[in-house]
């Protein structure tokens, strides 16, 4: 479960003060797949790296399974990265020097894995995003969608309570989008909890919930269905 | 949990994934850019090594030419109070039952005036064309036997046993060969091959010799004297008995030089002379110079130590600096700073521990054996490599320091900027 208090992310420039995130409180449920619509530069990305710890809110409070996250040092911070959350970029953030079941195995083996396991959990990973036979291939060897879905493969590998994806299918055709969306799903319904950033009614409207930000405020809250 | 781990487990963790990040970054990295920083690694491996290994091979040629045609590795010599070896046969045989005995030369050494115009008139004021020198008194057949300086002969022929009436001159005697003009300096002009010389000795005995040869053997002992066969040397010192000036002895390869001098000093020798290794019986200016050298050869090392540090240091910020975004992910999906800097240093030890090997094998493999079969001709020695294998070790060690440390700071400086920025390039 996430929890989030009276969050806030103020950018100052000289004496200009933005808030790209204001006074944003919400709860959301284990296993519940939850969309972040809004316009451009209203504050759907920025909330979201407030959410996935890779950045740091001005003020408010996040409570990740009952952990409070925004106080923690920048080591316990990528700790907590690595074991509960997983994340899927827009453009994929795959490293070009891996090969995707290597790219799949490194937060793996950041946990303990052997190189063993870790190549097993990652091809089984791999395999659910119907990767099976691309694993051994450079980034440059693949699509757009391939590789947003060795993405996925990577942020799921190591069974992550939350998963953040911010507009994956932005870089991607119509057909590898729905591909990606339908994966979301699958996912969801074994239980995987997800926050998706999207600027798509028609993917948002696929999710349990949408939360609507404008102008950094939350200005809708509804769930699908 | 991970928070539970003990510290080692949770170190070796993020060796093991720099390794496997690092592992992946060379192999995958272009084969140009990995060859080209091999390359810079090994110009200064082999400036570490030569260069410094040359400065001390030109005095380390010296001093290995004295041990091996001069002192050899024991040298005995007479008490600082005395002229001569006291009890010379005996101390002769005692060194002969040593074990690791190889050869010995027994000399017989003076100070003498070389004239070659003694014969003309001069002027009043004029000064006759002399010099001085070192008489040196040997038997031409265990100096053969010791040395082999006959070698070195450069004009003419060396004196045999039979030859009481010429001698051999060392080229720093003759203008020829040493074109010096200054006052107080003389040395011999117009002596050639078959020309006569006088050789006078604490200003009374003087005899007249032929030079039969001349010697260049860049060892002072032979270069600056007039070498004749010992039974003249003695008459013209005065000297009755067989008592010497100098008993160089050679042990065979490995024997110890230490063990040696103490087989002599049981013998009692030490009662009758002063007993030497080589290098206790190096003159202090010769080990001076050879400090200096050393010294001069670590700095200029040390120098190229910085450049190759600084090398390095841009490399691997380049590189760093180009992954940046890649080090953000990283770092986004909770890979540890540690590991990401530990997968910078794995390369940085890598293009360090690769060119050094190449290094030593061109070292020890090409150089070396290149410069012991061509030396470099100097005034003074015929200069050598000298690198040994626990010298070579430390400065490979000393690089690879260097380079972790020159791998480490920029990677570190990448890793330490805000994980968002580099995620999106900001």
């Amino acid at each position: 479960m996430i929890e989030v208090k009276n969050l806030y992310k103020t950018f100052i420039s000289g004496e200009v003060e933005t808030h790209a995130v204001e006074d944003v409180s919400f709860i959301v449920p284990s296993g519940q797949f939850v969309s972040i619509s809004g316009k451009s530069g209203s504050g759907k990305s920025t909330l979201l790296y407030q959410l996935g710890l890779l950045d740091i809110p001005t003020s408010g409070e996040i409570y990740i399974d009952g952990i409070e996250s925004v106080g923690l040092d920048e080591r316990d911070r990528t700790r907590q990265r690595l074991n509960a959350l997983g994340y899927i970029f827009q453009d994929y953030a795959i490293l070009p020097s891996l090969s995707a079941i290597e790219n799949v195995m490194v937060p793996l083996l950041m946990q303990g894995d052997s190189e063993e396991v870790a190549r097993k959990k990652s091809a089984f990973a791999l395999t659910r995003v119907g990767l099976a036979d691309r694993m051994n291939n450079l980034p440059s060897e693949l699509s757009g969608g391939q590789q947003q879905r060795v993405s996925i493969a990577r942020a799921i590998g190591h069974n992550p309570k939350v998963l953040f994806a911010d507009e994956p299918t932005a870089n991607l055709d119509t057909e590898t989008s729905r591909a990606v969306l339908e994966t979301f799903l699958e996912l969801n319904r074994e239980g995987q909890t997800i926050i998706m950033v999207t600027h798509e009614p028609e993917y948002a409207a696929l999710t349990d919930r949408i939360i609507v930000l404008a102008d950094g405020k939350l200005v809708g809250d509804h769930l699908n269905k | 949990m991970e928070k539970n781990k003990g510290a080692w487990t949770i170190l070796s963790t993020d060796i093991r994934v720099g390794m496997f990040l690092a592992r992946r970054e060379l192999k995958r990295a272009s084969k140009w850019t990995t060859g080209l920083i091999i390359f810079v690694m090994l110009l200064t491996f082999l400036n570490l090594v030569v260069v410094g290994g040359i400065l001390v091979g030109l005095i380390e040629g010296s001093v290995e030419a004295d041990r091996r045609y001069s002192s050899g590795d024991i040298l005995i010599s007479p008490f600082l109070n005395k002229s001569y070896i006291e009890h010379t046969p005996e101390v002769v045989a005692a060194a002969k039952t040593i074990p690791g005995f190889h050869a010995l030369a027994v000399r017989y050494t003076g100070s003498a005036r070389v004239e070659s115009n003694y014969r003309s008139t001069v002027k009043p004021g004029e000064m006759r064309d002399g010099a001085g020198a070192s008489l040196l008194g040997i038997d031409p057949m265990v100096e053969h036997n010791f040395s082999g300086i006959e070698k070195f002969v450069v004009e003419g022929s060396f004196i045999t046993a039979q030859d009481t009436d010429s001698v051999v001159v060392g080229k720093n005697l003759l203008y020829k060969y040493v074109p010096i003009e200054a006052p107080g300096f003389q040395t011999l002009k117009d002596v050639t091959i078959g020309s006569k010389i006088k050789v006078t000795v604490g200003g009374d005995t003087a005899k007249e010799y032929y030079v039969k040869g001349v010697i260049s053997s860049k060892v002072d002992t032979f270069d600056s004297s007039v070498i004749m066969v010992d039974s003249e040397a003695r008459a013209l010192v005065g000297r009755r008995d067989f008592n010497a000036n100098q008993i160089a002895i050679q042990l065979d390869p490995g024997a110890d030089s230490n063990i040696a001098k103490a087989m002599l000093l049981d013998a009692g020798i030490g009662e009758y002379a002063r007993v030497q290794t080589h290098e206790e019986a190096m003159p202090k200016f010769l080990k001076d110079i050879q400090a200096t050298f050393a010294i001069l050869g670590n700095a200029i090392s040390s120098i190229g130590l910085v450049v190759a540090a600084i090398t390095i240091f841009i490399v691997i910020f380049v590189n760093a600096i180009t992954r940046r975004r890649f080090i953000g992910i990283l770092k986004g999906i909770g890979i540890s700073p540690r590991a990401i800097a530990v997968s910078y240093i794995i390369q940085s030890i890598f293009y360090a521990l690769l060119g050094s090997a190449i290094g030593i094998a061109v070292v020890f493999g090409l150089l070396k054996p290149f410069f012991v079969a061509n030396p470099i001709d100097f005034p003074f020695s015929d200069g050598i490599l000298v690198a040994t294998i626990p010298g070579t070790l430390l400065r490979t060690m000393i690089l690879l320091v260097a380079t972790i440390i020159a791998g480490y700071i920029p990677a570190r400086i990448v890793i330490k900027q805000n994980t968002l920025s580099a995620i999106l390039g900001r």
